[in-house]
């Protein structure tokens, strides 16, 4: 029993179907973590390409090793590192979803950040030049000529990065985050029986990711390749 | 304890994760290569396990993947009445080239879709065979093309090592873990482990751009571009 809901092990497929609602209620948890992390990792990934991009080598070279970092590094130990260390700089306890969500927010900030800096660097230089030959101001020139031209670029790219971090979630198991793995793993442990929780998580991992690329495609479909038009 | 102590265990478990990243990096190329090809493959019994590999592997998780080898895979074997039971060193290696070589095969079959179609219509003018067309003019010009993603796959699997220590792999992540809790010393460990995984990365873009330079000469070898 889990979450009040009774397991039937009389075969396999009274087995599946009994344990199918806890492992949507893991679900629920895995898609909140992704969500989370993913919003973490756009804003981080912001701040991070910002500080890379600055004219000052004192900010962008310490901007440049820190993405650098984060990406070489594995996410379980940036995860430990967030649940464990930073209690103990801080003095305040993370709760284990906050900490997963901090660390796959740091890892993919990273990816991010490259993703906005490629963008920008697609949009031909001549816009650059055509800015200053018609005296835009340069922040109107960023506003209005460059970003609408690159976001069509960076959208599919970020939208391609939610599902790995969809995917890497089940790490947060590690830090006893309750999501949809954790729960498999539960659930094998107390019925001896891994095959079928397991093989469940697997394909309900399929269908996600199916769906979720079925809609990244749609929305790159559905995104002006010339540029957005910005109010 | 002191942290300098702590470099000893940790270099073992770090020899542990360089031996598993090239083990599962060479074994993953073997994949990406074979369904990537499959994947264009014109026979159908070729091309849909090819597709239906890398839908699987690309569409789950590599965790679920190393658990569903470790713990489910003998359980299939009892059904089937044959001992499925793998050591945890096979599960890792083989979740973690398996789940590789799904990105890599989509690489793969990218790049030799890349090959300009001029130079597969003058093979076929030149009368070579679909195999001469494939080695001498597919892939001295496709290979140097997969070198830069397959450089960042490499990284990717270098970190994903990490997660064997989670089926009872004494790698550098399960050595860290230990010693945590060994000595409470959190942040001194997880530090040093980080490091260690960026230095491990930083060696091994460096060997894979050393390789890529070298298979670059290929393309001219072949007359393309």
């Amino acid at each position: 029993m889990l979450f009040g809901i009774e397991w039937n092990t009389a075969s396999n497929l009274a087995f599946a179907t009994s344990i199918l609602p806890i492992l949507l209620i893991g679900l629920i948890t895995t898609l909140k973590a992704t969500v989370v992390g993913f919003i973490l990792a756009i804003v981080i990934g912001l701040v991070l390409a910002a500080l890379k991009g600055a004219p000052l080598k004192v900010i962008s070279y310490p901007a440049a090793f820190v993405i650098e970092f984060l990406r070489d590094t594995p996410l379980l130990i940036q995860l430990f590192f967030v649940f464990y260390v930073l209690p103990e700089l801080t003095g305040i306890a993370i709760p284990a979803f906050v900490a997963g969500a901090v660390a796959l927010g740091l890892q993919y900030s990273a990816y991010c950040a490259e993703v906005y800096r490629g963008g920008l660097e697609a949009v031909p230089w001549g816009q650059h030049e055509a800015i200053k030959a018609l005296n835009l101001p340069s922040a109107y020139g960023f506003f209005h000529i460059i970003l609408p031209q690159a976001i069509p670029r960076i959208i599919p790219a970020l939208g391609n990065y939610l599902v790995s971090i969809m995917k890497d979630v089940p790490i947060l198991s590690v830090v006893t985050v309750l999501e949809m793995m954790t729960i498999a793993r539960i659930i094998g442990d107390r019925t001896y029986n891994y095959l079928v929780p397991l093989s469940m998580v697997g394909i309900l991992y399929l269908i996600l990711t199916l769906l979720a690329s079925f809609l990244v495609r749609f929305i790159d479909m559905k995104l002006p390749k010339s540029g957005i038009p910005l109010k | 304890m002191d942290w300098i102590d702590y470099l000893g265990p940790m270099l073992d478990g770090a020899w542990i994760t360089v031996k598993l990243t090239f083990y599962s990096t060479i074994l993953g190329a073997v994949f990406s290569f074979l369904f990537g090809l499959g994947k264009l493959a014109r026979h159908w019994y070729f091309k849909i396990p090819s597709v239906v590999y890398i839908e699987v592997f690309r569409g789950t998780s590599l965790l679920v993947q190393m658990f569903w080898l470790f713990y489910a895979l003998p359980l299939v074997g009892d059904i089937l009445g044959l001992n499925m039971r793998i050591p945890p060193v096979v599960a890792g290696v083989l979740a973690l080239s398996a789940n590789i070589g799904a990105y890599g095969a989509e690489v793969v079959r990218g790049a030799i879709q890349a090959v300009s179609k001029k130079q597969y219509e003058a093979a076929t003018a030149l009368n070579f065979t679909p195999k001469q067309t494939l080695w001498r003019i597919a892939l001295p010009q496709a290979i140097p093309e997969m070198m830069p993603p397959f450089g960042n796959l490499a990284i990717q699997n270098l970190k994903d090592t990490a997660l064997v220590s989670l089926i009872t792999i004494s790698d550098l992540a399960f050595v860290s873990e230990r010693l945590r809790n060994l000595t409470q010393e959190s942040a001194v460990v997880y530090t040093l482990a980080l490091f260690m995984y960026f230095g491990m990365a930083l060696v091994l873009a460096g060997m894979l751009k050393m390789l890529s330079q070298y298979v670059g000469t290929w393309r001219r070898a072949a007359g393309g571009k």
